[in-house]
């Protein structure tokens, strides 16, 4: 007994260094914390839920009318790889989707769809509008991008760029499936055809990533919704 | 609290000052340089990562302040990164729900509050070791100190780089946007302008504390 008492650890002598904690409360310590931690994130997440949804989707929705001019109403196709459309209430992101808009007086006024590739220094994605009476491109905005400010970023406001995009022929060939004139890129104010779009000086590898994304995505999209027309213009 | 918040108002008072001024985190501290260069290319930009991590700081310093008794030394740093994830994750969804557009701006950023060492610098320096209501003014003084840092910059590089503030123009049609400016090297330039200014007036004050 007299022993143990003299063997009694001495106090450290920085009072600031705790004794060892034992494992045990370690870990309910942690456990505790990430505890709170995890129910205080669900809660925010339970709660902002519906404002992101709203916010991502009124901004989807602004981009839809911007592209296609005189559109009041609209509707969501996915098409699959058979190429069969469906209405769908939700946009589904690994199918292509559609969206047919509508004049506020009935008939269709346009489809808007998404196009995306490679930017300068990361994905851009857009969303254009194709009206089938023109047979053109009506209107493209930036969805997303990450191209340099000043420089590259020129391509969601540069007014003389968006023009190119105001009427963008892409005419079918007889039988509808291939344009008769793909899209290319021209240099600054060397646009003399209506499929051309012109470059923007110093932003060539941004305004080829459009040209570039458009150019294939209508090669393939175009035929599809002329074909297809009957089905997004009914019930409108 | 052993010490309530009203118990030492001179000291306190200088709590929540010395993040402001004396111990500024960005121009004095040097400290979260990574957001302070690559969010601050505009005006509303800075402002809402001043104000995210002046609420990120809030809230851990809140918390580890009321925990500090209870977190065992040797886990102590990994509980801190817990939670200041955790108000990181509230403060990202925050943005989102009110402007998804500003969320778009400021890109990986929000989410790299987490790696900012402003916050986990205060929570092991400051919060672990004081009473509820310092460590709330400290967060208050060093988040303060921050949002006006990243305002400075944020500021003269719109204002040059752009000739907008918070996105409404300031010059004429005639303006020619330094680009430079808002590109990353621009923000290099402000912040350096901005230190020499500070160490400037640092100097000025010894000398003539010296000479009086």
């Amino acid at each position: 007994m007299t022993d143990a008492e003299t063997t009694k650890p001495v106090p450290p002598a920085f009072p600031e260094e705790a004794p060892e904690a034992g494992s045990g409360k370690m870990i309910s310590a942690m456990g505790a914390i990430g505890l709170i931690a995890g129910i205080l994130i669900v809660f925010t997440y339970q709660v902002t839920f519906p404002f992101i949804q709203d916010n991502k989707a009124r901004l989807l929705e602004k981009a839809i009318f911007e592209v296609v001019p005189g559109a009041a109403t609209k509707r969501v196709f996915t098409v699959d790889a058979a190429g069969k459309v469906t209405e769908v209430a939700e946009a589904d992101p690994k199918q292509l989707t559609l969206y047919a808009c509508y004049k506020s007086g009935g008939g269709l006024a346009g489809v808007a769809l998404e196009a995306s590739g490679q930017g300068f220094q990361d994905v851009i994605r857009v969303i254009y509008g194709y009206d089938p009476q023109k047979e053109a491109v009506v209107g493209m905005k930036v969805l997303q991008s990450t191209e340099t400010p000043g420089l590259g970023d020129k391509i969601e406001k540069d007014p003389q760029f968006l023009d190119n995009f105001e009427a963008l022929d892409v005419k079918l060939n007889p039988d509808g499936d291939v344009l008769v004139n793909p899209l290319e890129m021209v240099k600054s104010g060397q646009k003399t055809d209506p499929w051309q779009i012109s470059a923007i000086t110093g932003a060539t590898i941004s305004s080829r990533a459009i040209t570039a994304m458009l150019r294939e995505s209508t090669a393939k999209n175009i035929p599809l919704i002329v074909q297809r027309l009957p089905e997004l213009q009914k019930g409108d | 609290m052993p010490e309530t918040s009203t118990s030492k108002p001179p000291e306190n008072m200088d709590t929540f000052l010395k993040g402001i001024w004396k111990e500024n985190p960005v121009f004095v501290q040097l400290l979260g340089m990574c957001p302070v260069l690559a969010v601050t290319n505009s005006v509303i930009n800075a402002l809402v990562m001043g104000l995210a991590t002046t609420f990120v700081l809030l809230m851990s310093n809140t918390l580890v302040s009321l925990l500090r008794k209870l977190i065992p030394k040797q886990v102590r740093i990994a509980t801190y990164i817990l939670i200041i994830a955790t108000f990181v994750t509230v403060a990202d969804y925050t943005i989102q729900a009110v402007s998804i557009e500003v969320h778009k701006a400021l890109g990986a950023f929000i989410s790299l509050i987490v790696v900012n060492c402003i916050i986990l610098g205060r929570a092991e320096a400051f919060a672990s070791k004081n009473t509820l209501g310092r460590s709330v003014l400290d967060a208050l003084g060093m988040g303060g100190g921050f949002t006006i840092a990243v305002l400075c910059l944020g500021v003269v590089r719109e204002v040059l780089g752009n000739g907008t503030f918070a996105g409404i123009p300031v010059f004429g049609e005639s303006f020619e946007p330094w680009i430079v400016m808002i590109l990353p090297g621009g923000a290099f330039f402000v912040l350096g302008g901005w230190l020499l200014l500070f160490s400037w007036l640092k100097q000025r004050k010894k000398q003539t504390e010296l000479a009086a």
